[in-house]
């Protein structure tokens, strides 16, 4: 006989996936940088971005387009593409393994959007790189689904944006991904010379071959505030010289300061600034 | 990387069909994607300069970027090819230890591709074919080439190329690291030497991505198809220039008269194409390239 007797149910009685009588969870979110606690719904109303301190939260390629686009609209091309596997690459799993599974759990067929819409009533071609997709990275899905953007881009003229967010080529096809960066860029060649206006918006993060290629190719080239935009990853910099990076280094500020950015954009702002830059180059 | 223990400790050459010596790990005797890059980091294969000196007569260097410097690792300049004038860019890794440092271990900053394009544009103004020499681990990844913008001078590269109305023709002559390598490969034709590797990433930065061990590079150099075969079964590139038995490392001058043979072809081929002619074969072949994908009805 116990001297005491459990009158309700133990914690561990309750099941798992009972409701808590006060649910915080998903409904506040701490800031990355500043650890504000922020109402979900205040964040996204503020496109994820700190209302205490700006800090831009990563967001994925299908919020970035309807965030973009006039209520949220948009129509997707080429989203019947899919990589055959060339190499028939094997890492710690299967190349085309991976891609079934981040097909599942992104819900994108690879690592690029291309879409086309309205921005403030104007028809625009955006396409947006998914960095939950294998880093973002390019292989022949994303090099072919961009230079088709851009091809059609010269058809309709149609202005291009492309939003950036990617660890570069994609390792596993090989040389095959590096050769992207060559028909992006000569693809956009022929973009400049039928003078149809190309803006790139570089986002957190922008690194190797999407950098070396069309996102820093644009008539004008943007970054978010505090995205880090560089050639070599700063691990990469890091293990040649044998020294800590400085604070800031590769970051936005950093590259408008060194002349490579036309302007920091607040993600808040970036939609009217395209439609300002479209309107000055187009009109 | 500048202080790669694969490259600093790779004296003895691997022949192609060596016996397995004791001791080694399997991985590196039995693949010959490893023995390839091995080769094609051999401390005794010839360079860019002893290919200009053999291939090209009266070589007049030129120098700078006119924004900024003079890039040591890449070399420019112009000179005649069977009594033609031509430009020439190139890459150049150096052999002693002076060399080295001096080249900057063979990785150009942005003012190397700024120089580049300088004078490639330099020949197609005054219609002289570009001969493009490629040898690199990869352009270099450093705090003063971030600052001067090594992503911006790549991009520029890969696009201006595409827009040269002379003819262009590349040539891996050793490594092919990268974008690094293709800011001077956006040609008419390109060609790698037989033992030359061309790929998007080394093989030492893939097995520490994958199996966080550099010392997996066999194994990755294997997966990611990087030799002269592999990219020719992929339609990469367009030809494969011969080796002397054993590596070009044995007889440079074997090496070059076949280099010469290859460069001699190219010419030839392109010979008929005008100016617009030139652009469009250019941006087809890398249109077409890497059509790896499947079309699925949604």
């Amino acid at each position: 006989m116990a001297w005491f007797t459990r009158q309700k149910p133990s914690v561990e009685d309750t099941p798992a996936d009972a409701e808590k009588s006060v649910r915080t969870e998903g409904l506040w979110q701490k800031c990355e940088k500043c650890s504000q606690p922020i109402w979900r719904k205040t964040l996204e109303e503020n496109l994820l971005v700190c209302t205490n301190c700006g800090h831009h939260f990563r967001i994925d390629a299908t919020a970035r387009l309807r965030m973009l686009f006039d209520e949220g609209k948009y129509e997707e091309h080429d989203a019947g593409l899919v990589s055959n596997d060339p190499l028939g690459f094997v890492d710690s799993r299967r190349y085309h393994e991976r891609l079934d599974s981040m097909r599942s759990a992104t819900n994108l067929p690879d690592a690029v959007i291309s879409a086309t819409g309205l921005l403030n009533g104007r028809r625009v071609h955006i396409c947006a790189l998914e960095l939950k997709f294998i880093g973002g990275s390019m292989g022949a899905v994303v090099g072919e689904k961009i230079t088709r953007a851009i091809e059609r881009c010269i058809t309709e003229r149609i202005p291009l944006v492309i939003v950036s967010a990617s660890g570069g080529a994609r390792m596993q096809e090989g040389a095959i991904s590096l050769m992207q960066l060559a028909k992006i860029s000569a693809a956009l060649m022929k973009l400049d010379e039928a003078r149809v206006p190309y803006i790139s918006v570089m986002t957190d993060p922008t690194t190797g071959g999407v950098t070396a290629s069309f996102a820093m190719l644009g008539d004008m080239n943007v970054g978010e505030p505090g995205a880090l935009i560089g050639f070599a990853g700063p691990r990469v910099i890091e293990q040649t010289i044998r020294q800590k990076l400085p604070e800031g280094f590769q970051r936005s500020e950093f590259l408008l300061d060194h002349g490579f950015l036309d302007a920091v954009v607040k993600r808040t702002e970036l939609k009217n600034f395209l439609d300002r830059s479209i309107r000055f180059l187009a009109d | 990387m500048p202080d790669d223990p694969i490259v600093a400790t790779n004296d003895a050459p691997v022949p192609d069909e060596a016996p397995a010596p004791t001791g080694a790990p399997p991985e590196v005797l039995t693949n010959p994607s490893w023995q390839r890059v091995q080769l094609a980091r051999h401390p005794k294969r010839p360079q860019a300069l002893d290919y200009i000196e053999r291939v090209f007569t009266g070589f007049e260097e030129l120098h700078g970027d006119r924004f900024y410097g003079d890039d040591k690792a890449t070399i420019g300049g112009f000179a005649y090819f069977e009594g033609r004038p031509v430009m020439v860019v190139a890459q150049q890794k150096g052999k002693d230890t002076k060399a080295k440092l001096f080249r900057n271990f063979g990785m150009p900053k942005p003012e190397g591709y700024r120089k580049a394009i300088r004078l490639m544009r330099l020949a197609d103004k005054f219609g002289r074919p570009v001969i493009s020499l490629i040898d690199t681990a990869g352009a270099f990844p450093g705090v003063d080439a971030e600052e001067r913008g090594q992503a911006e001078a790549v991009a520029y590269n890969l696009r201006e190329m595409s827009r040269l109305g002379c003819p262009v023709i590349a040539v891996v002559i050793g490594e092919g690291g990268s974008g690094g390598a293709l800011a001077l490969g956006v040609a008419n034709r390109v060609y790698m030497l037989e033992n030359a590797y061309y790929s998007v990433i080394s093989p030492e930065s893939c097995a520490a991505i994958i199996w966080r061990d550099s010392g997996k590079a066999p194994l990755a150099a294997e997966a990611l198809k990087m030799t002269a075969q592999d990219l020719l079964g992929l339609k990469i590139i367009d030809g494969i220039v011969k080796e002397p038995a054993e590596g070009a490392q044995n007889d440079h001058d074997a090496a070059a008269s076949a280099l010469r043979e290859t460069l001699k072809n190219a010419l030839a081929e392109l010979a008929p194409l005008d100016r617009q002619g030139l652009i469009s074969d250019r941006y087809e072949k890398f249109r077409r390239m890497g059509n790896f994908f499947r079309e699925e009805t949604l």
